[in-house]
């Protein structure tokens, strides 16, 4: 068992996060909110709300993903648990990647889960259910793995939260591009497991490359 | 071959020997680069024949296009800049990388803005959402990452250290951001707007392009010199061979 730290760490954190469930929570409302702000703001007509809720949905889910990120290092870069966790003998992406995980598991999943109630409510055409889900499935992993490196470049940082999303937006586009064409070809009755193909390929490139920049980012962030 | 390349790594990482090898070349930059910006742009502008299609609007080129290259591999300039920095440790590739992206940035304002000054006479509008448009934009919002990180870190080392880290990151997503965005516009293709096919060039009107843009090259690199050296100047204002330069104003 040369990995349990790895497994003591995820089950701590997994810990932690179940005890402040309001925190849990609060990405979740921000996302239910912002959602609900279209309809307000556009028009409650569900034929056009049909063609744009794939894009509210998604939009919301990736600003929702943003607000969750500052918590990910945050308070373990407080109480100085982060240094520790990078001076132990496993190498430090490893911890970034059980991080990486457990965001996903608190910010992406519940996300995913309540996605279809939006679905519902903002009026998206049938079709549009599956390939919302799964590309959610497949695509928040990405959004998590991604924002680590935004988490791990400003966790130092007082301003750190408004900085994030200038940093890690740009590096959104092509999951949102491909995740709401999917959904659009749902609707339309199209194939889209070609955009799940790259959304699953940009998962498994990433899920390469960015523990490598966020751990690395997290060392240039400590090192102070 | 592997001892040149060491010597040139260390002389490389010099503050004083980049200081004085790029006043040598910094003048030739500057000539020979505004050489061919005078001809490429009189060229261009008085003796070019005019588009067939887009009659004169067109010679907006001549800035538009090298604008939108440089700014493109300005941002390849910055990243590898920074991946020396990160791996071979030269201070001096950070401090190249910190001059890139101001610069990079202004080219990529520059790209849009001409942009949009050509595309309202040839397309009816000054903006488009057209893949090509959109990932300049996207472009813009990587350097003012980079150059918000710089601003945020108040710890030198640790900015660029960061902003390098950035730049990577964003410089191996490029590409994807790029093909993605093509994609979603052919997916997406709007109906309503035809952007007009930019006929193959005829040489009269190729060649300056060419020297406009060789001649973007050698101001970019004059001025990211200039950049670069008074950054040096600063960072070893306590050395002898700057005490020895501020106080006879000599070059080197």
């Amino acid at each position: 068992m040369t990995n349990s730290p790895l497994l003591a760490l995820f089950k701590r954190d997994l810990l932690i996060a179940f005890r402040n469930r309001g925190e849990l929570l609060n990405p979740l409302m921000f996302f239910l909110m912002v959602a609900s702000l279209f309809p307000l703001a556009v028009t409650p007509d569900p034929k056009f709300l049909g063609l744009i809720a794939a894009g509210i949905i998604w939009v919301g889910a990736l600003l929702a993903t943003l607000l969750s990120l500052d918590l990910m290092f945050k308070s373990d870069y407080e109480d100085g648990s982060l240094e520790q966790m990078l001076l132990q003998p496993q190498p430090a992406l490893l911890f970034v990647m059980v991080k990486t995980a457990l965001h996903w598991m608190v910010a992406g999943v519940p996300l995913t889960i309540v996605a279809p109630l939006l679905g519902v409510m903002l009026a998206l055409p049938e079709g549009g259910f599956a390939p919302l889900i799964l590309s959610l499935l497949l695509g928040t992993p990405t959004l998590s793995l991604l924002g680590s490196i935004g988490a791990g470049l400003t966790v130092g940082l007082k301003k750190g939260g408004m900085l994030m999303p200038l940093l890690i937006l740009p590096l959104y586009i092509p999951v949102l591009i491909f995740a709401a064409s999917s959904v659009q070809a749902g609707i339309d009755g199209n194939s889209y497991t070609g955009h799940l193909a790259f959304l699953g390929a940009y998962l498994a490139l990433m899920l390469v490359l960015a523990p490598l920049a966020s751990s690395a980012a997290l060392k240039i962030s400590i090192a102070r | 071959m592997w001892s040149a390349l060491k010597r040139l790594y260390h002389q490389l990482g010099s503050p004083k020997w980049f200081y004085e090898l790029t006043s040598r070349w910094s003048p030739w930059f500057l000539w020979i680069g505004s050489a061919l910006m005078l001809v490429g742009i009189v060229w261009g502008l008085a003796f070019a024949p005019a588009d067939y299609l887009q009659g004169n609007s067109f010679r907006i080129i001549y800035i538009h296009v090298p604008a939108a290259l440089l700014s493109q591999s300005a941002y390849v300039m910055m990243a590898v800049a920074g991946l020396v920095g990160l791996v071979w440790k030269m201070k001096i590739s950070f401090v190249v990388g910190k001059t890139i992206a101001p610069i990079g940035a202004g080219l990529a304002v520059m790209a849009l803005l001409t942009g949009a000054i050509w595309g309202k006479p040839t397309w009816g509008t000054w903006w488009v959402w057209d893949a090509r448009l959109t990932s300049m934009l996207i472009l813009l919002f990587l350097y003012m990452g980079v150059i918000a990180i710089y601003n945020a870190i108040e710890n030198e080392e640790m900015a660029n250290k960061a902003a390098a880290v950035l730049a990577l990151v964003g410089s191996i997503n490029i590409p994807i951001i790029k093909y993605s965005v093509e994609w979603w516009n052919t997916l997406h293709q709007p109906a309503t707007i035809t952007l007009t096919k930019k006929p193959t060039m005829a040489p009269e009107m190729f060649i300056p392009l060419v020297l406009t843009i060789i001649g973007f090259y050698c101001w970019f690199a004059v001025w990211v010199f200039a950049r670069t050296r008074n950054e040096i100047l600063w960072r070893e204002r306590r050395t002898k061979w700057v005490q020895r330069i501020l106080s006879t104003g000599a070059n080197h």
